[in-house]
């Protein structure tokens, strides 16, 4: 137990989310008191994960890593979920979610995501993926009287279980050829050892976790679960989850599989390709709001994981810097989505916003701006985003990739733009209400001004994320 | 000093263009008039200064404009006395069309526009003559082509105007196109653009020859020549004369301005003030006596029988500039440019005449609706009959000494082709008698012929107009007289200084007493000749149209050449644009390219919204699909 000072804030939250459990048991109506406690937890973790970023260890006979890339991305997840607590409040209340458990569900899966970033061994993974997974099953079905929301947890749950067991499997394998599930022991058998059965086991991980970031061809849940769950509940799936989706990814390919390089690159390519053409093309057909940021952030992945076909250094960093500006991004349209209600009726659908700039011209620049920056057009953030991608990759020498992400991103702009084109230049519908909460404002201005004024020192998330990866060198 | 000629016309410009409804129509025309003026005075002190000889030439740099690697060049201002000549022609007619202009114009909606496109030209055209490098002399070259679009189709709402301006652009394209050449030529084998420098380093070219397309020839006959398609360009020598008389179609002051004293001459000007180039090469000079006299005789046939008052006299401006190529042909550049210069006043007043008759007759231009206008507008038929006596060399008016110092010229001239120039000048000026005083009587004489309008209504046009007819008729007569010691006697080189280079001293001999007396007499003899044929006995006329019909026709479609140009290259290049437009771009380009993706991006969309099925057994074996195809992969 003479580690036990570098996992403060898993054990912090730990502690809250048996607490929280209790109080939330024996106080009746208790959401808005405990999912104030929750963010006032996830707050104070914050500064507990930065203190504790005190250097690079990895404890418990090296199965729990410690490190700046996890520490970063844990604030990156802890801050993406405030965010999203903070804007959906109105939602849950008016759709009646304000359950208790919500919260509670949360802080368990941020525990889950805190241990898959974390750790370095097989079965800590499996543990973190699954806790994570189990708590996001029930969110994603948390609206029980909708048909919906039942349909999309059910299929997110059936499907869950399914990678699961792939995960679990190329485990298995992983473990019968080295004797090992820790990273570092595996990665010391593939300097010698590269035998087909072993390479199985890569595929089957691999599958695995692709399934948890939902790339293609393993995101045919997405759009639906997207779709079918209460919108806060997306909102979530589309910010902490590929954090840590992606977290555990970088460090299984990168520590765990590090020798062979050769042999997942291209199979990470077909998926980031597939990804980004299949996010950009599918999402032309949908009217569907939420649905088409299912597809958005599908498209989205495939870059980060182009970024991820480098296989060095600069690979993660504009990898990490791209998510971290899609996140910024997906925090900003989602707390626009959540703005488009009438008389405590959502409205989903894009014609819904016919017009939406003579009504509302400050949510409809907002909202305006962050389409433009996720079509990647300049100055705005995601153009840097995209920018440090296509570098690294062109960099590496794979120009190709950058060809085939250019041409996406020009195919997504359809959809991106057209959104843009129904709020300016369709024909006025009726007011949205107006008097929103304190939240959805305050999510909405903070990230478009990230987004807007990002190009003024676009070396200040770079700056971060580099000094995250030093240890990757 | 010299800064304030050339910006005065730039900032009246500007602020015309930028403020010109702010400012008013009245203050707009004043402000343009008046820093032309400014240009104006300037532009007679450099003048008179050259001429008392008190001045060495001005090369003032206002910024170096580009300097890259080899290739450095001056935005600058240089004046010698060939320069000064030219910017008292430019800037003195320039400010004579401004003024003219507030009345003619008193009926058009936008005032201060006009004025600020006049002003830019007068800019331009400084630009032009007072370059010290071949860059600058290009960017005025464009820049009073883009002046001469804008004024030729300034009544945008006329379809003629419109396509007489895009006609003039692009057939001077075709010279511009040539003069650009010749400047990639000159700074391909001298690395300078400079003038000094690039006759300076001519002599380094000397018996060099290059190949261009499969002809052998010297470089500097290579040079000369494309610079002179520049200048037929711009000068409207035959073949590529096509757009000037359809420039008629812009308004009468830019007629004046543009089309008969100053842009069309710019050509000249190229010739003379590049002569150190082309006295190296006899076959250049023998090719621009040839087009000169050629399109001078022409010229002078297609404005026998026209019967639009401003179309005869575009075909004599074309016609004059015959005349001044035929000189600088015989390496007489001095003759030329006296002759430019005379013909400046004449041409403009003559234009600046019949702008006031149109004026009068309420824009009505065609001579068979006018007639008997002489004793309803006296003042301008006077001034009419001024410049027609100018132009057709009636003794000791202006046009008597430079277009017979050019004849005499011929005279002497050693080219194989003098004979040639000699007799097509002769006749070209008896036929210019013969036109000029055509129009003199169709117009002012004979029965009013116009049933739209009484002639009743005719007035002579008001003081403002009248004022510039007044000053260009003095000009008309006296310029001849007082210039021709200084611009071509026997000294002609004290005022002319290094500004023109002859190879051999040029000398002009004074031919036999009755060949002086030839073209006077021709200029004399075809006063009363016309009044006989074309007023008193128009049957002979008529005679010699029913006799000769093909001939007539011949002449009244203008040598066919529009026809010859329509078939020849409008309408196949027409074709091919068409077929580029249709095949090329809206079937290959469009249809596979921009639309074709769209299609395909759309089909695949749909094809991967309906991947979706929403089964989940569907879901499950689209993954298990793939991770065989990745297993079977990794075998491989």
């Amino acid at each position: 137990m003479n580690n036990i000072e570098f996992i403060y804030p898993e054990l912090f939250l730990i502690i809250s989310l048996l607490i929280l459990l209790i109080l939330g048991v024996y106080k009746s109506n208790s959401y808005n008191f405990i999912k104030k406690i929750t963010t006032i937890c996830f707050l104070l973790c914050i500064p507990i994960v930065y203190l504790n970023n005190i250097g690079d260890f990895n404890i418990f006979n090296n199965s729990y890593s410690v490190d700046s890339l996890s520490n970063y991305l844990k604030i990156l997840i802890l801050l993406s979920t405030v965010f999203s607590l903070m804007f959906t409040n109105d939602y849950i209340k008016i759709q009646k979610l304000d359950k208790f458990e919500y919260p509670i569900l949360i802080l368990s899966a941020v525990i889950g995501m805190f241990l898959m970033v974390s750790s370095n061994d097989l079965i800590g993974l499996y543990l973190g993926i699954e806790l994570q997974s189990l708590s996001l099953y029930v969110l994603a079905s948390i609206d029980r009287g909708s048909e919906k929301s039942t349909e999309a947890g059910v299929k997110y749950f059936v499907l869950g279980a399914l990678s699961s067991g792939l995960f679990l499997y190329g485990c298995s394998l992983l473990y019968g050829f080295s004797g090992s599930t820790n990273y570092y022991e595996i990665s010391e058998v593939f300097k010698q050892d590269t035998s087909i059965p072993i390479l199985f086991g890569i595929i089957f991980i691999i599958i695995g976790l692709a399934f948890k970031i939902s790339a293609v061809p393993f995101h045919m849940w997405s759009p639906d679960v997207y779709q079918g769950s209460p919108t806060s509940v997306t909102s979530f799936f589309a910010l902490a989850p590929k954090i840590a989706g992606l977290g555990a990814i970088i460090r299984i390919l990168y520590i765990c599989f590090g020798e062979i390089y050769e042999e997942w690159k291209s199979i990470i390519i077909f998926i980031s390709v597939a990804s980004m053409l299949l996010g950009a093309f599918a999402a032309i057909g949908q009217t569907n709001l939420k649905r088409l940021m299912a597809y958005s952030s599908i498209s989205h992945i495939g870059y980060v994981l182009a970024a991820l076909t480098v296989g060095n250094r600069d690979g993660v960093i504009s990898a990490i810097s791209y998510l971290n500006i899609y996140i910024i991004m997906m925090i900003s349209s989602f707390a626009c989505i959540l703005f488009f209600k009438r008389k405590n009726v959502y409205f989903e659908n894009i014609y819904d916003l016919s017009g939406l700039s003579k009504n509302h011209p400050l949510i409809s620049f907002c909202f305006a701006t962050t389409l433009f920056s996720l079509a990647g057009i300049p100055p705005l953030a995601g153009f840097f985003a995209k920018f440090y991608v296509f570098k690294s990759v062109v960099e590496a020498n794979m120009i190709y990739l950058a060809i085939i992400g250019l041409i996406a991103s020009v195919i997504s702009a359809f959809y991106y733009l057209r959104i843009v084109k129904i709020m300016y230049f369709d024909p006025e519908n009726e007011k949205f209400d107006e008097g929103s909460n304190i939240g959805i404002r305050f999510s909405i201005l903070f990230s478009s001004i990230i987004i807007i004024f990002y190009f003024l020192n676009p070396s200040s998330i770079l700056y971060y994320v580099e000094m995250a990866t030093k240890f990757l060198n | 000093m010299s800064y304030v000629l050339v910006f005065a016309p730039l900032i009246g410009f500007l602020l015309t263009i930028c403020f010109g409804k702010l400012l008013g129509d009245r203050i707009s025309q004043i402000l343009t008039s008046s820093l032309v003026l400014a240009s104006t005075l300037i532009s007679f002190f450099y003048f008179f200064k050259f001429i008392s000889n008190d001045t060495a030439i001005i090369n003032d740099q206002i910024i170096n404009w580009l300097s890259s690697g080899k290739l450095s060049f001056d935005w600058s201002i240089y004046i010698d006395p060939l320069t000064s000549l030219m910017l008292v022609i430019i800037t003195s007619i320039s400010f004579l069309v401004h003024i003219y202009s507030i009345e003619y114009m008193s009926h058009d909606k936008s005032k201060p526009r006009f004025m600020a496109y006049l002003s830019f030209f007068t800019f331009a055209m400084i630009m032009l003559v007072t370059a010290d490098n071949f860059v600058q002399l290009f960017f005025g070259w464009e820049g009073v082509g883009l002046a001469s679009y804008l004024l030729i189709g300034f009544w945008y709402h006329k379809n003629s105007a419109n396509k007489a301006a895009i006609k003039a652009f692009i057939v001077n394209r075709i010279g511009d196109f040539g003069l650009a050449i010749g400047i990639f030529i000159i700074y391909k084998y001298l690395g300078t653009l400079n003038y000094e420098e690039v006759f300076n380093g001519l002599i380094t070219l000397n018996d060099k020859t290059i190949s261009i397309l499969g002809i052998e020839g010297s470089i500097i006959s290579f040079i000369a020549f494309f610079l002179f398609i520049g200048a037929m360009g711009k000068s409207a020598q035959i073949f590529l004369h096509t757009w000037l008389p359809d420039a008629m179609e812009g308004p009468t002051p830019v007629s004046a301005l543009i089309h008969a004293a100053t842009m069309v001459t710019a050509g000249v000007f190229l010739v003379v003030k590049c002569s150190p180039i082309f006295e190296n090469s006899i076959f250049v000079l023998n090719l621009i006596l040839v087009i000169g006299a050629s399109t001078a005789l022409f010229a002078a046939t297609i404005a026998l029988v026209q019967n639009d008052i401003k179309k005869v006299i575009a075909y004599s401006t074309c016609s004059q500039l015959g005349y001044m190529f035929v000189a600088t042909g015989l390496g007489a550049y001095h003759i030329a440019m006296f002759h430019l210069f005379t013909h400046a006043f004449f041409k403009a007043l003559l234009f600046l005449g019949a702008g006031s008759v149109i004026h009068s007759m309420k824009d009505e231009q065609d001579m068979r609706r006018m007639g008997g206008l002489w004793n309803k507008i006296p003042i301008t038929y006077v001034f009419m009959i001024v410049g027609t006596l100018a132009i057709t060399g009636f003794p000791f008016l202006s046009g008597f000494f430079s277009k017979d110092a050019i004849i005499e010229a011929t005279y002497y001239s050693q080219s194989k082709f003098g004979g040639y120039a000699m007799v097509v000048c002769i006749l070209t000026a008896l036929l210019t008698s013969m036109y000029s005083w055509r129009l003199i009587i169709r117009t002012f004489h004979g029965n009013f012929n116009n049933i739209n309008l009484d002639l009743k209504d005719v007035k002579d046009s008001g003081l403002i107009i009248i004022l510039p007819l007044l000053l260009l008729s003095i000009g008309a007569v006296s310029s001849g007289f007082a210039f021709k010691e200084l611009l071509i006697g026997i000294d002609f080189i004290k005022f002319w200084d290094n500004s023109i280079y002859f190879k051999e001293n040029f000398e002009l001999k004074h031919p036999p007493f009755w060949f002086l007396l030839l073209t006077p007499m021709f200029a004399t003899f075809a006063i009363p000749l016309s009044f006989y044929v074309f007023l008193k006995n128009k049957k002979i006329i008529d005679d010699i149209k029913a006799r000769h019909q093909p001939l007539y026709n011949f002449l009244i479609n203008k040598w066919y050449f529009d026809e010859i140009y329509d078939f020849i290259f409008v309408r196949p290049i027409k074709n091919i644009g068409d077929k580029f437009w249709k095949i090329g771009d809206i079937f290959i380009i469009d249809g596979f390219g921009p639309n074709g993706f769209a299609k395909i991006a759309k089909i695949i969309s749909i094809k991967a919204v309906k991947f979706q099925s929403g089964f989940l057994y569907h879901y499950a074996f689209v993954m298990l699909i793939f991770l065989s195809i990745f297993l079977t992969l990794i075998i491989i």
